[in-house]
């Protein structure tokens, strides 16, 4: 085995990971100042989702491909259910948008266990995604690549939708200057709303790859939180590109440390890097000019 | 205010990791020296027990089989007219999955309840954590979960295996298969890395070459890099001892990468009944070792199993600790009346020798260090998901908990 080829490549498809959770964050925390400590939560969602799809649909060819609209769809719904009900209420007040976040977070948690079990759920790989090519003797799982295009559909998509579609334009108006865009006629109300609904949304799309990796479990979403929260304040706020940086830098870099350590030693190397990256850069990789006053 | 933000944010997520790493070490609370007064009542026709298990948190899917087994071996010894005549009163109480609130409620079942005996625990960090406080109120736990050994408390009976019944078989069982290479796989924590301190003694004494050993921490489920070691080192054979969900991910990523149980079969010490069919692989062919599988045949197994389905329902598989839970009662019950008390000093006085006909097999206590001799068993995964007994030690193993008895076993080695 190539000693720089299965941690390029399994770590590519962990950056790819991070990226799916981060985006919707990048997206919340980044543009809209909210800190969503339940953003793991729709993960699980979407891991929830892709085990249910195949209940229903149970061809698992199809059923992952009808999993991901729907984990969209579901963790979306969510994620807009949270912001009408509570987010709603603390805009510019980021503690308590943390804390709050938090106890829904438990609160989806226990909801999961008492409806699901606490044992986690079996996801059966579809036949198409099972197997591997062998790349310099890694046999590289066709599910890895498979989170990779994932990873960058969502963030075509995602960058499409901000940069030529008008609610696209009124996020980022709203982003540079709330206050303004609101004079201008922006309903930033209604763009919070969006807004929150594809970051929530895209989280269950990386449900539907985690689902792959590990099944569904309640706990899920805790062990990428932390992580996508990492990559995001690593990447720079409020420009995608720093996330996608960040988001592979890290998922490669942790990927090196579990090859020449162990598993967890990388998680503590990783941690200290990012830490000491942003004491000599605290605003991240890249960061957007605004025009607010804060 | 992007830059403070960012402050806050790195803030945050340091503070939340040092509570989320704090809050898994778990608390330990040794109950104080006290003059130990027992204040079991026995004088009514009925006597109190206490079943600890967790019934909410991660644990509740494992714990809640145990209680269940518990129950109905309650139910059954009522039936039959109690412990020295006396009733059993059970009082239930929820671990929580939280090894701090296993010794608080110990403490209060103890001397709150004043039960004459406790039954529960799962995960070592709990069994650990009750073991000051049961000590210190000379009271007696039921443990009923395998585990790592080099543990004999006067307090505590181990209804589970220990490594020289689970860990040292599946050794001996693989060297019979004329396995040459050997790859470790298993969580970060107490029990895997003792579990394979002792493989890689005995294997250098087997000859056996460990070819990798890998652990991945208990809350991660991607295992692909760790397996493309196992791809590069083509072992002849995967121990694995992994724990909880992280198997799920550990499985899925080794049939990801084209292996299978013919070419680099798995050996497993948590994976059963119970776990085989929630993999979302096909795990047929693959390997575990246990004390007891539903599959075992004796008269004793197959009245255990109908019981326990006629009361839970036919779905439900029965497994190693569920069927340890049920032999401790009895156990329990055995021991009290080879005592005629139910002091816990008398108890232990007559202990050694204590038998009872379980579904594994005859068990026996051995009075010295508190655990049981039980008979080793390999079973292989068929397709229905029950195991295949394709190995057995034949007689019951001697329990060992601190390996005593073998002599290439130096605790201070790495």
């Amino acid at each position: 085995m190539d000693a720089f080829t299965t941690p390029l490549l399994a770590g590519t498809a962990t950056g790819a990971l991070l990226l799916i959770a981060a985006l919707g964050l990048a997206l919340t925390f980044g543009q809209m100042g909210v800190i969503n400590m339940a953003h793991g939560e729709f993960l699980m969602a979407g891991a929830y989702t892709t085990f249910l799809t195949q209940q229903v649909v149970t061809n698992t060819d199809l059923s992952i491909l009808v999993a991901l609209p729907a984990a969209f769809l579901v963790a979306g719904a969510l994620g807009l259910l949270l912001e009408v009900a509570i987010i709603s209420w603390m805009y510019r007040r980021p503690l308590d948008t943390l804390l709050v976040t938090v106890g829904v977070s438990l609160v989806l948690q226990q909801l999961a266990k008492d409806v699901f079990g606490a044992q986690g759920d079996p996801v059966q790989t579809p036949g198409w995604l099972d197997g591997f090519i062998d790349v310099f003797g890694y046999h590289w799982p066709y599910r890895q690549m498979f989170t990779i295009l994932l990873a960058v559909a969502a963030l075509v998509g995602l960058g499409l939708l901000l940069k030529y579609t008008s609610y696209g334009r009124q996020i980022r108006a709203t982003v540079q200057n709330r206050d303004l865009a609101e004079t201008m006629g922006v309903s930033t109300r209604a763009v919070d709303r969006v807004t929150f609904f594809v970051g929530s949304g895209l989280a269950g799309v990386g449900g539907v790859a985690v689902s792959l990796i590990s099944g569904t479990n309640p706990n899920l979403g805790t062990t990428y939180i932390i992580s996508a929260f990492l990559v995001v304040v690593a990447g720079g706020l409020g420009q995608l590109k720093g996330t996608v940086i960040a988001a592979f830098v890290v998922g490669i870099v942790t990927a090196f440390f579990t090859d020449w350590f162990s598993s967890s030693m990388a998680q503590v190397f990783t941690f200290a890097l990012v830490v000491i990256f942003l004491q000599l850069r605290p605003q991240g990789l890249f960061t957007v000019q605004t025009r607010g006053l804060a | 205010m992007f830059e403070s933000r960012t402050r806050l944010a790195t803030g945050t997520v340091l503070a939340l990791t040092a509570a989320l790493s704090l809050s898994a070490c778990g608390g330990t609370k040794s109950g104080e020296k006290t003059a130990v007064e027992s204040c079991v009542d026995t004088s009514g026709d009925s006597i109190k027990l206490g079943f600890l298990n967790s019934t909410s948190g991660a644990m509740a899917i494992s714990e809640q089989t145990v209680r269940d087994s518990l129950s109905m071996a309650a139910e059954e010894i009522n039936a039959d007219g109690g412990i020295l005549g006396k009733e059993l009163e059970f009082v239930e109480e929820d671990g929580a999955s939280d090894p701090a609130i296993f010794a608080e409620k110990i403490e209060k079942l103890l001397t709150g309840d004043c039960v004459a005996a406790v039954f529960g625990g799962w995960t070592s960090a709990s069994r650990k954590a009750m073991l000051p406080v049961v000590e210190a109120n000379n009271g007696l736990l039921f443990y009923p979960v395998q585990y790592e050994g080099l543990e004999a408390s006067e307090n505590i009976y181990y209804t589970g295996a220990t490594t020289n019944q689970q860990i040292i078989p599946a050794m001996d069982f693989l060297k019979t298969k004329g396995v040459k290479t050997l790859f470790l796989a298993g969580s970060d924590y107490v029990f895997p890395r003792t579990a394979n301190k002792i493989i890689k003694q005995y294997a250098a004494e087997l000859g056996i070459e460990i070819v990798g050993e890998e652990y991945v921490p208990l809350d991660d489920d991607d295992w692909t890099t760790q397996v493309a070691k196992i791809v590069d080192a083509k072992p002849d054979f995967v121990f694995n001892t992994i724990n909880g969900s992280s198997n799920v991910g550990f499985i899925k990523a080794y049939y990801e990468q084209g292996l299978t149980a013919k070419t680099t079969p798995i050996i497993s010490v948590s994976i059963a009944e119970e776990e085989a069919p929630a993999m979302g692989k096909d795990v047929t062919g693959q390997y575990a070792a246990w004390n007891y599988f539903q599959s075992v045949s004796s008269p004793e197994n197959d009245t255990f199993i109908k019981a326990f389905q006629d009361k839970y329902g036919k779905d439900r598989p029965t497994s190693d600790p569920m069927e340890a839970a049920y032999t401790s009662l009895y156990l329990y019950k055995n021991l009290v009346e080879k005592a005629g008390s139910f002091e816990v000093d008398e108890i232990n006085a007559s202990a050694d020798g204590v038998s009872f006909d379980a579904p594994e097999g005859t068990v026996t206590i051995d009075g010295e260090n508190h655990h049981i001799a039980k008979t080793g068993l390999i079973g292989q995964i068929n397709s229905d998901n029950q195991f295949d007994v394709v190995w057995s030690s034949e007689e019951p193993i001697e329990p060992d908990p601190f390996l005593k008895g073998y002599a290439w076993w130096d605790p201070s080695k790495e």
